[in-house]
């Protein structure tokens, strides 16, 4: 085992790969010298830059689903603008990310707002399309039940279609939220600093930082798919919960 | 060919035993959880036997794979179940082509069943969904025959169709039998179908145990017990009925009488006949009405007799039609004619119900296949 | 074409008053549209539109290649657990750990395996399609009609007979439908596979990332592709399917 340059220890009998991986956790967990000589990674600023990707993915999520869901619920509600609504979730599919994120940075800015809106126009076309098909696809005898007990056509929404359409919206905002935070990574790129600072410079962070961003990110991928699993799980009545032991769309 | 259950102790049936003669069709009839369909399956090892054997022919059914011995019996079920994706032509050609036929002789034999089951050439290359819920059961009937399998194995095969096709098509599938005799094994929840297309038929109670296995006429007139008797129905009688034709029975004889004779000579005849009326016929002895009490007051006998002679029936009538005829027209007494219209005897309701309760009637018996048609 | 337009383009300066230095430098000095803030400028992209030409195809090549192994295992596991059904739930969540994690983050993940290059964003980019094609290959296979598995399992088929006859080409449109939205999906995340050192149209975004028709070019082209490639599996569908354009007689 001999020193390195940089004051890390090489762990240099071990293969090539796995040493990476010890070399990227070393990055998360202890502050070192980076390129430059500047004091680069440590808890302190994987935390900083974690909580500023999950603000601005919040935000924006937050921003998708006031926007997507009311349009997407009336809209299935009433049955109409179906071509539209379709439309849209596969157009949605089909815009490159990185595109948005730079011609909205280009225009209107690169501060958490303006990266948060850019990151909210990527969120609505699933959360809007999986809504309406939801809504659409309630049950139509319990539709009609509701209205017979004499519910206006908004209390039928809030309370017979939308919560019978849970797994199929949560479906939407789980793709969502996962494009968001992956797209948040890539923000970095145009200044907004997020955990894709790790990746994205190499020159600072070193190979090792590289790798830990990326693990960093997918483990943050990876929690926010389980929390709002958890999250449809308990949002779903107890009666569909019984009927659907699959997962939603 | 023959076909032989063992007894089985599959949960779903027990201790089945029944020889089914080669060329003639079985029935499986019974309730719901009757298992009646599992028996069926056990046949081509859908389902395995638990005990006992299942012999076709000689050859027990453990003996080949399933997969082969399945290729050589037909089989159709109640949904039909034809390839969404295939042609009509690539439907019927299925097991061929597993069989390895060649092309010619699979295009051939296509064209040779689309002609038995009556459909036309032209719905060939149709697909599944553009056929008629009568026309895909044909198709389903044509596939299963299509390698020309000793035995076929029908699930409820016509249930899936409104009743006035279903009875087409029971029909045709009759007609079918009398061409290509099958040994058919035939599954159905409905009592008046099983009378209708069984040679022979097992009634199988819940529990799947065998309940009676007679024929027909057997299970109309003496049925073994209480639960075939609510089975078959409380109107056994008249369901026999529909197994007869007219000519099956001893008509009675009316005094004929021709235009222009001497009313004198009918009169004498009409002492001590069997049918008190003369019923007046031409010179082909075609029936063209009964003689009244004031006809009988003329001299001669008229040409237009009061009494029109309807209904007319004919010999080959199926009984049970005859004696709705004859209780809508509501006389006592119908003139019988043959294919050519002449009079061959006189039918009336008294005939039928001493023929039912007769001895003689134990003996008649048609097989399925030639058993008559409903107009 | 090009070539026409970029003599037409030299042309038309002489009659403007702003002469510009391309007229003097040849092509190769600073077009006058990228110092101006317009959001889209005709002019230059039809003069610099055969630069994207190359990472097009690449792109496109990219995807086709990812699409192809990714359906290739897919396909392989559905046949698998459509035999094994217990399989279905842990490759779920197999696949769905790959679809969560943001392929940038994958991208570098790999980088200590597989090094920079179009391997990397292969493995990616097919990883991230495996849920999708899976998840409907699965559905389609268990959408078949009961009774027409019925009815060829009676004539004698053979289980494998039965796959490949009858279930798998009733399955082909929910399959397909599955590969049109991993390719269109895939198209999109493509753009990214700049960062795994395979090339693509990102390459051109990163060169110059705040230039507004450079982003337009980008997406406008990524969205072409993707659209393109979804009707042509359009057409396959409907080329296999024959079946399905029939109408009730």
């Amino acid at each position: 085992m001999a020193e390195s340059a940089t004051g890390m220890i090489d762990v240099s009998i071990q293969p090539g790969f796995f040493s990476s991986f010890v070399d990227a956790f070393n990055f998360i967990f202890h502050q070192q010298e980076g390129g430059g000589g500047t004091l680069v990674g440590g808890p302190a600023k994987v935390l900083e830059l974690t909580w500023a990707q999950v603000q601005v993915s919040g935000l924006a999520l937050a921003g998708s689903l006031v926007i997507a869901v009311p349009i997407g619920a009336w809209f299935g509600h009433r049955g109409k603008g179906e071509f539209l609504a379709i439309g849209l979730g596969n157009a949605g599919r089909a815009v490159p990310e990185i595109a948005v994120i730079f011609l909205l940075a280009a225009v209107i800015g690169i501060g958490l707002r303006d990266v948060a809106i850019a990151l909210a126009i990527l969120g609505i076309p699933p959360i809007l399309t999986n809504t309406f098909v939801g809504v659409r696809q309630v049950d139509p005898r319990a539709v009609e039940a509701g209205r017979g007990m004499g519910m206006s056509e908004l209390a039928v929404l809030t309370r017979v279609e939308l919560p019978l359409a849970v797994p199929t919206i949560m479906g939407g905002v789980r793709t969502a939220a996962i494009n968001i935070v992956a797209t948040a990574t890539i923000a970095s790129f145009v200044g907004y600093s997020t955990l894709g600072d790790f990746i994205i410079n190499p020159q600072v962070y070193g190979t090792d930082g590289a790798l830990a961003g990326a693990i960093l990110v997918a483990l943050l991928a990876l929690a926010v798919e389980l929390t709002l699993s958890g999250l449809q799980y308990l949002l779903t009545p107890r009666g569909l919960r019984l009927q659907h032991i699959g997962t939603g769309a | 060919m023959t076909k032989r259950y063992a007894g089985s102790e599959e949960p779903a049936v027990r201790e089945l035993d029944l020889e089914v003669p080669g060329g003639e069709i079985c029935v499986l009839v019974g309730p719901s959880g009757s298992g009646k369909t599992t028996a069926m399956r056990m046949v081509n090892r859908m389902v395995e036997i638990t005990e006992g054997d299942i012999l076709v022919g000689d050859t027990s059914v453990r003996d080949r794979s399933p997969a082969q011995l399945r290729r050589e019996m037909g089989y159709v079920i109640q949904q039909i179940g034809l390839f969404p994706h295939r042609t009509v032509a690539a439907n019927i050609a299925t097991v061929p082509t597993l069989l390895d036929w060649g092309h010619d002789r699979i295009q051939a034999r296509i064209d040779e069943l689309l002609e038995l089951v009556r459909i036309e050439p032209a719905l060939r290359d149709r697909y599944p969904a553009q056929l008629s819920g009568g026309q895909q059961q044909r198709v389903g009937v044509a596939r299963a025959l299509a390698a020309n399998p000793g035995v076929m194995l029908m699930d409820e095969p016509f249930g899936a169709v409104d009743p006035i096709n279903r009875e087409r098509l029971q029909n045709e599938f009759l007609r079918l039998q009398a061409e290509v005799r099958k040994t058919i094994l035939f599954v159905t929840h409905d009592i008046d179908e099983a009378i209708k297309m069984g040679d022979r038929i097992a009634i199988l109670r819940e529990g799947g145990r065998l309940a009676q296995y007679a024929t027909p006429a057997e299970l109309l007139m003496a049925p073994a017990d209480d639960f075939v008797e609510d089975f078959v129905g409380a109107d056994r009688a008249l369901k026999r009925l529909a197994l007869l034709r007219v000519r099956d029975i001893d008509l009675w004889e009316a005094p004929l009488a021709h235009v222009g004779q001497a009313t004198s000579e009918v009169r004498a005849k009409l002492e001590g006949a069997e049918v008190p009326y003369a019923l007046v016929i031409d010179s082909e002895r075609r029936p063209l009405g009964w003689l009244s009490d004031e006809d009988l007051l003329a001299e001669t006998v008229p040409a237009n007799p009061d009494a029109s002679p309807e209904p007319v029936l004919e010999l080959d009538d199926v009984m049970r039609d005859a004696l709705s005829d004859l209780l809508q027209a509501e006389t006592r007494y119908a003139p019988v004619v043959d294919a050519d219209g002449r009079i061959a005897g006189v039918l009336s309701v008294e005939i039928i119900s001493e023929f039912l309760t007769s001895p003689e009637a134990l003996v008649e018996e048609h097989p399925a296949a030639e058993r008559p048609l409903a107009e | 074409m090009y070539v026409l337009a970029a003599k037409m383009h030299l042309a038309i300066p002489l009659a403007a008053n702003d002469l510009p230095r391309s007229f003097f430098g040849g092509r190769r000095g600073q077009h006058p549209c990228e110092s101006t803030d317009a959001l889209f400028c005709p002019r230059w992209a039809v003069d610099n539109l055969h630069t994207y030409v190359d990472p097009a195809l690449k792109q496109a090549y990219l995807v086709v290649i990812s699409v192809v192994v990714g359906f290739a295992i897919a396909m392989a596991l559905a046949v698998l657990s459509h035999r094994f059904k217990w399989l279905t739930p842990p490759i779920i969540g197999l696949t769905g750990v790959l679809y969560t994690v943001p392929s940038i983050a994958f991208f570098f993940l790999l980088l200590p395996i597989t090094g920079f290059g179009t391997d990397t964003a292969v493995i990616a980019l097919a990883a991230y399609t495996l849920q999708i094609i899976y998840r409907n290959a699965v559905t389609g296979l268990a959408n078949v009609p009961t009774e027409a598995r019925d009815a060829g399992r009676g004539m004698g088929m053979t289980r494998s007979q039965l796959l490949w006859r009858v279930e798998m080409p009733l399955a082909v449109p929910e399959i397909i439908a599955g590969l049109r939205i991993a390719a269109v999906s895939t198209m999109a995340l493509a753009t990214l596979a700049f960062l795994a050192g395979a090339g693509g149209l990102g390459q051109q975004l990163s060169a110059q990332p705040t230039f507004k028709t450079n982003i337009l070019l980008v997406g406008g082209l990524v969205i072409a592709m993707a659209i393109t490639f979804d009707l042509m599996l359009l057409a396959v569908q409907r080329l296999t399917t024959p079946w399905r354009r029939a109408r009730p007689a």
